[in-house]
């Protein structure tokens, strides 16, 4: 049930630096929380974010369980031409998700 | 041996077997991972973050680095560190000329009150850091549902 | 018309010093920003997927901007039950009867993403309760419960949320209460819920047995705060600490 929200301009220039915005429905359960029963709940975390753009890696995140429940992570990217961006996550009990946006250019 | 003695020794030998959380050791052991052995010198990080903090679930964060994020000089990382929380690490993320701007935005846990430090590492190996002490009126980590 | 004139006047209550404040008001700015920005708002998250919802079981019968103003007006009168009901139960309502599907269990990730998809509808709208009169015993008997001393340590919700708002308990701002933003992103339970989950937060709060899930109650009380924050602007879906 995972769901993502990736933000991108709707047009950029050649040149531009743009921002790319990230949120990711995730607990990040931390593994130090206890449960409603007193037992500490185990840990269930994203552990890598990884973004290309046209085959190329230009970002990459290693989190750890005190990044905030439901990721939100964002940076900077050039545009140099329009594709497709592919941002995707791994992380505990063979967690994975990928998705995709556009990059469309002026 | 009456019960509860018997319940006071083992609570203590809870106490004793928890695991050290946030101790100085394995807040320099992490940054010296990340920093790969090089001294840590202050400057050219800003590390943007509220300094008093009304949760410290979700902690809105930002780290910018002055680089012209070039092939020759660019920033090749950049990590937060907690000296207080359960782990020391928060988050690595791996920056390159494609960036543009060495920026990150992110959103994090704060167990309590401490220092929140940001790191830097160019790609010609120096390291750089920015510290900004919060306060954290209700704590991450340790309440419940 | 008869919205026109309730914008009017509630641009003549906020004109006016307006002595209610919304819990958005009292957050910390950097909270705000994470509700503002739709980018950042966890709750969008759950909007998405109220969206992909609707579109499946919902759009058969609704025209999504037909909505707009359907969460600033509930809890409204349901025929059938011959009683009001909140927006979630009508979801419901709707699910068993049109759509022929099971209702979607209370707080369940579902639930909360349609009615936060239904909310955002009426982001930016006053806050306008059915002034259909079937809804005054209830509301009536929702003031009743808003006053009324409950739990171990005796206090009623106006005590905190009338009397006391804007001063401090335990290091966090008393609000006055206004349910605004609802379902709301709250920050202490890193997830959506809806007021219910959070009267029952307050419940447990002053040592209270909270009432059941889905209890009438509930609805009572719902229905009573709407009247209280009439005019406030809706803010949903919200983000709170």
């Amino acid at each position: 049930m995972a769901r993502a929200l990736i933000r991108t301009p709707a047009l950029a220039r050649p040149g531009e630096i743009v921002e790319i915005r990230v949120l990711l429905q995730h607990p990040m359960e931390t593994g130090f929380r206890p449960g409603v029963d007193g037992q500490v709940l185990p840990r269930d975390i994203v552990t890598r974010m990884e973004v290309h753009f046209e085959g190329e890696r230009v970002f990459a995140a290693d989190l750890f369980p005190a990044v905030a429940a439901n990721p939100y992570i964002a940076f900077p990217m050039r545009v140099t031409v329009a594709g497709n961006l592919v941002v995707s996550f791994q992380g505990d009990n063979g967690f994975v998700h990928r998705e995709t946006a556009a990059i469309r250019l002026a | 041996m009456t019960r509860r003695r018997s319940l006071l020794l083992a609570g203590a030998g809870l106490v004793l077997l928890r695991p050290s959380w946030g101790t100085p050791e394995s807040l320099r052991a992490a940054i010296d991972a990340f920093a790969g052995g090089q001294a840590v010198r202050t400057g050219r990080v800003t590390l943007a973050i509220d300094t008093l903090v009304e949760n410290g679930n979700t902690v809105p964060v930002s780290v910018s680095v002055q680089s012209p994020m070039t092939p020759a000089d660019h920033v090749q990382r950049i990590a937060l560190f907690t000296p207080q929380n359960p782990l020391p690490e928060v988050a690595v993320f791996h920056l390159s000329p494609a960036n543009g701007r060495a920026q990150v935005s992110t959103r994090m846990r704060l167990a309590t009150t401490q220092p929140v430090i940001a790191l830097a590492v160019m790609n010609d190996g120096s390291v750089w850091r920015h510290s900004v002490d919060v306060v954290v009126t209700l704590a991450a980590c340790l309440e419940g549902g | 018309m008869r919205g026109l004139l309730l914008l009017l006047a509630a641009a003549g209550a906020v004109a006016a010093a307006e002595p209610r404040r919304s819990g958005y008001q009292d957050m910390a700015a950097s909270t705000q920003v994470l509700q503002d920005d739709d980018a950042q708002n966890p709750a969008m998250l759950w909007v998405k997927d109220g969206e992909q919802r609707f579109a499946a079981d919902c759009a058969r019968c609704h025209e999504p901007a037909a909505l707009r103003g359907a969460a600033a007006r509930y809890p409204a009168w349901d025929t059938d039950l011959a009683k009001p009901v909140t927006l979630a139960a009508r979801i419901n309502l709707c699910r068993q009867r049109y759509v022929k599907a099971a209702p979607l269990a209370p707080e369940s990730d579902g639930l909360l993403a349609l009615e936060a998809y239904v909310a955002r509808q009426s982001r930016g709208l006053p806050v306008a309760p059915d002034a259909d009169p079937r809804l005054k015993p209830f509301r009536d008997d929702g003031e009743r419960l808003f006053r009324q001393r409950v739990g171990q340590l005796g206090l009623s919700c106006a005590m905190c949320h009338d009397d006391n708002a804007g001063k401090r308990l335990a290091g966090s701002l008393i609000p006055q209460g206004h349910p605004t933003g609802y379902p709301v992103y709250r920050l202490e339970w890193q997830g959506m819920g809806s007021l219910q989950r959070r009267l029952r937060g307050c419940l447990s709060g002053v040592r209270a047995e909270p009432f059941a899930w889905g209890s009438d109650d509930y609805m009572r009380l719902e229905l009573y705060l709407k009247h209280r924050a009439a005019g406030m602007v809706v803010d949903s879906p919200g983000v709170r600490p």
